[in-house]
């Protein structure tokens, strides 16, 4: 009795301690997003609140949680309610089964994991989740009863479904040099240095991934869903207040999901680039590879125009998916032939 | 690893799903207590750049987005299965090779048939 009291305070703590650093993350990726494309066009970004504008993302998440919440007349109201949280949920649990480091931390008595859990089937728990996301953004667009909120809801759908198979293509090259499903697994097996991330045999599947993970967020460039210029809002246009940040929450969680998986499957997760580094922290190294992922976004997006809808669905299904297949294909057989 | 089936690890993933669904519920709550809320007619109606909406949003919409969902769950299936495959891989020898391949085979035919037929096209 007494251990599975222990075992849940030490897993409430973890989830705690995970939920806390993903929700700062996203506050702050906001303001380093806005900073770092002022810098790109040679502005300078929040300066009011706080130094440097440091303090902008509390100032912003007070503004909205005290905004008034608008429901439209015509639309949907449970649909309407609910649509915001299965879009966050789905982004926030994936973090249960990312390693962030490889020491367990001892407290009392208490081992705290670097992870919430590490379940076998890891990356398909997140794949599996992901696409319930899709669920919320799709009702929020049908719910609100606006011809914005509609067409955004189906093209970020549509989009969504198109990119994940490309996703899930890519992925599996990552699990034939693995052999796991394991996230903690998966890292294990790239240790010993910089030649042994699957980056490097797996770059075709490293670069499908980046594109589709892109898109699966729906960032820019391939922002169609919510492109301003001509859906106003996408999806959210009709959202306000609370409701309208947990789409925004939703989205930047979802940019950090993808960038740990990526720095999981191909940049060796907490693995130091060479052994002589090994004296730095796992979970430093974890933590730069996942920021260079989002500098990467914050990157593209102010480098890369919009694609047109019609491009971004070719692009897609014609390009991206025989890719990643011919890539299964080819590490399949060079695996066969190397292992043999 | 075949075996290594342990129920236990999923119970963390179920108290975290209800502590994400809790937060989602409590700050929604917590927000609706504290925010102000002062509506009017104009002001529910939907967003339609400033202009008296003209008609109903659900409006029929085309026929492609199914089409792709079509597409999309046929593939989604025929993915998963590659990942069971991926994992045993390196004890199926040239058996899983082989096997996958012509899996992937058949997947391309169907591919570009789809593609052949215009399901893919987008105009």
């Amino acid at each position: 009795m007494i251990d599975i009291a222990l075992n849940l305070i030490v897993v409430l703590v973890t989830i705690g301690v995970v939920m806390v650093t993903v929700l700062l993350h996203v506050a702050y990726l906001t303001y380093f997003e806005r900073k770092i494309l002022g810098w790109m066009q040679d502005r300078m970004g929040p300066m009011e609140v706080g130094y440097h504008g440091l303090l902008q993302p509390i100032a912003d998440g007070l503004k909205l949680f005290f905004k008034e919440d608008i429901v439209p007349a015509q639309a949907n109201k449970i649909i309407f309610t609910l649509a915001p949280i299965l879009v966050l949920v789905p982004a926030l649990i994936g973090f249960a089964v990312i390693p962030f480091g490889r020491d367990s931390i001892h407290i009392f008595g208490l081992t705290f994991r670097p992870y919430v859990t590490d379940i076998n089937i890891g990356i398909l728990y997140i794949l599996a989740f992901a696409s319930i996301g899709a669920y919320g953004v799709l009702w929020g667009g049908w719910a609100s009863n606006n011809k914005y909120s509609l067409l955004g809801g189906l093209r970020s759908a549509a989009q969504v479904i198109s990119y994940e198979l490309s996703l899930g293509l890519a992925i599996v090259g990552v699990l034939l040099m693995a052999g796991s499903l394991s996230l903690v697994k998966i890292t294990e097996a790239q240790g010993g240095g910089l030649l042994h991330w699957f980056i490097l045999p797996q770059f075709v599947a490293f670069v499908i991934y980046l594109i589709s993970a892109i898109a699966e967020t729906n960032r820019l460039p391939f922002d169609l869903p919510e492109a301003e210029s001509e859906l106003v809002a996408g999806f959210f246009t009709e959202y306000s207040g609370m409701r309208f940040a947990f789409f925004f929450l939703a989205e930047y969680a979802n940019m950090i999901l993808v960038s740990c998986i990526a720095t999981i499957l191909f940049l060796g997760g907490w693995h130091a680039p060479f052994e002589a580094l090994g004296f730095i922290p796992p979970v430093l190294w974890f933590v730069v590879k996942v920021y260079f992922f989002l500098f990467f976004y914050i990157w593209i997006r102010g480098t890369l125009p919009r694609l047109r809808y019609d491009q971004l669905m070719m692009f897609g299904w014609k390009v991206m998916i025989p890719l990643a297949l011919a890539n299964i294909l080819v590490t399949s057989a060079v695996l066969y032939f190397v292992r043999v | 690893m075949p075996g290594e089936f342990v129920p236990t690890n999923y119970l963390p993933i179920l108290v975290f799903i209800a502590i994400a669904l809790a937060f989602g519920g409590v700050t929604l709550l917590l927000g609706k207590i504290l925010r102000p809320s002062r509506i009017y007619k104009a002001k529910l109606t939907p967003y339609e750049s400033g202009s008296i909406p003209f008609s109903d949003a659900r409006a029929p919409f085309p026929l492609r987005y199914y089409l792709i969902a079509m597409i999309f769950v046929i593939f989604d299936i025929e993915t998963v299965f590659l990942y069971p495959w991926a994992v045993v891989y390196n004890e199926l020898k040239l058996y899983g090779l082989i096997e996958m391949a012509l899996f992937i085979l058949v997947l391309l035919v169907g591919y570009f048939y789809a593609w052949k037929k215009g399901a893919l096209e987008w105009d």
